[in-house]
């Protein structure tokens, strides 16, 4: 039922989808870093208008499914003239999506500083910007660190959607093979293994950070 | 996206026969995973090691893996062991099986939450371990559990995308369907979005105000 042979012949191809899994994963983090501070600066500023367009793209893409949203910027944006690969879209998506999410994180963070930190700042007469070079931005970060980790591997476990627009990833070239040969069991078995090696190595590091970071704190 | 044609709703009354069918699909596989979290939250919290060993693995490898990588082992490699079921009963226990594994956490936190001091006071009123759970534990516990379990139901609703790709004629397949026969792509997603957005949104006021729910029931607490 299950042959070996099989697996290690078709996992040349699986370690090349697994590379570009990779690529999706960290260029699709590195886009949600950015929107995410983005969103939660639009959130904190003063001009209206701007703060609800920040609240309805979160909750448009809070309550919308990933998927549907990948068709949308592959199939519909191509009819206005923009055209991206396939692979592009996919880290644009995910930047775009879990970007949303962590706004949220740096929302808590600068928040989880409290009040009396920012009056003693002021009250040193310090600008805004050592404010939050020197007295803010030190005590929010590290408290992010670990949710952001949790988001990042919430991202890569997300990256398998990105086959359903041709994406070439580990779950495409899983695709592609059973396609070929018919024959599902050693490739799915085989990405949910390196799904679940990667993840739970990952969590592991988080949970260390974790660790690290709230200990510091004590 | 011409606006006329987006309000001619042609494609409309596909793609909300297949938001019926996402709809029927989110709830029966609530239902599912909500049951299947308590009872393997309560597993990871007996004191048999081996019971909590396995369903910490039960979980580690339901939540390493993806939910669109279970379906299609489910939907493809269970037949070629000659268990062949339908698509949409092969979809429900995926999601199912998927969700229990975040859901049984929120059980375990909500349940460890609870002080000890309830569990002493619930034992010198001479309560036996199913009234203490039944009485003092789980009425504390669940209301601190709700605006979780509202926030994996707004998951639930996206999840169900997934199984477009097992066949399942829900929201997101309809809208594939109707691309290809109407070829208005334009219309078809944004009408897609249009829909999920309405079913998912109400649920984030339900978890807010569960939330401030939960709030006040501690405080009163």
């Amino acid at each position: 039922m299950f042959s070996f042979e099989f697996l290690i012949r078709i996992l040349p191809d699986l370690m090349r989808g697994l590379i570009v899994t990779i690529e999706a994963t960290f260029g699709g983090f590195a886009l949600a870093l950015v929107v995410g501070l983005l969103l939660a600066l639009g959130r904190r500023c003063g001009v209206k208008p701007l703060r609800l367009f920040c609240d309805g793209y979160i909750a448009l893409m809070r309550c919308t499914p990933l998927l549907v949203q990948l068709y949308f910027v592959f199939y519909v944006l191509p009819s206005y003239g923009i055209r991206f690969p396939a692979l592009a879209t996919g880290i644009l998506c995910l930047g775009l999506h879990i970007g949303a999410y962590i706004a949220e994180v740096y929302r808590a963070g600068i928040e989880g500083v409290p009040e009396g930190q920012w009056e003693a700042a002021r009250a040193l007469g310090l600008k805004s910007y050592p404010l939050w070079t020197r007295v803010v931005l030190p005590q929010a970060l590290p408290p992010m660190i670990p949710p952001l980790g949790n988001f990042l591997i919430g991202l890569f476990k997300e990256t398998p959607l990105l086959a359903a627009i041709t994406v070439v990833d580990v779950f495409g070239a899983a695709n592609n093979v059973a396609g070929l040969t018919y024959r599902y069991n050693e490739p799915y078995t085989a990405v949910a293994v390196i799904l679940l090696t990667v993840s739970l190595v990952a969590a592991h590091f988080v949970r260390k950070l974790e660790r690290r970071f709230t200990s510091a704190k004590r | 996206m011409d606006l006329n044609q987006l309000l001619a709703l042609d494609v409309l009354p596909q793609l909300l026969k297949g938001a019926a069918v996402t709809l029927k699909i989110t709830l029966i596989t609530a239902v599912v995973a909500f049951v299947l979290s308590f009872v393997v939250g309560f597993l990871r919290l007996v004191p048999n090691l081996w019971v909590r060993r396995l369903t910490t693995a039960y979980v580690e490898i339901l939540r390493g893996t993806s939910a669109i990588v279970q379906l299609f082992y489910l939907f493809f490699i269970l037949p070629a062991f000659g268990i062949s079921l339908p698509p949409t009963t092969t979809a429900v226990i995926g999601l199912g099986l998927n969700l229990s594994a975040y859901g049984s956490e929120i059980v375990r936190a909500g349940i460890l939450a609870i002080g000890q001091g309830q569990h002493e006071g619930a034992a010198a009123l001479g309560l036996n371990r199913m009234q203490t759970y039944r009485l003092v534990i789980l009425p504390q516990a669940m209301v601190a559990m709700l605006p979780s379990f509202g926030n994996l139901l707004i998951d639930l609703v996206k999840a169900t995308s997934l199984v477009s790709l097992i066949t399942i004629t829900e929201l997101t397949f309809s809208g594939r369907q109707m691309v290809v026969t109407t070829g208005h792509t334009v219309e078809v997603w944004t009408w897609v979005m249009i829909l999920y957005f309405a079913m998912a949104y109400p649920l984030t006021w339900m978890v807010r105000g569960a939330e401030r729910y939960a709030a006040r029931y501690r405080q009163e607490a």
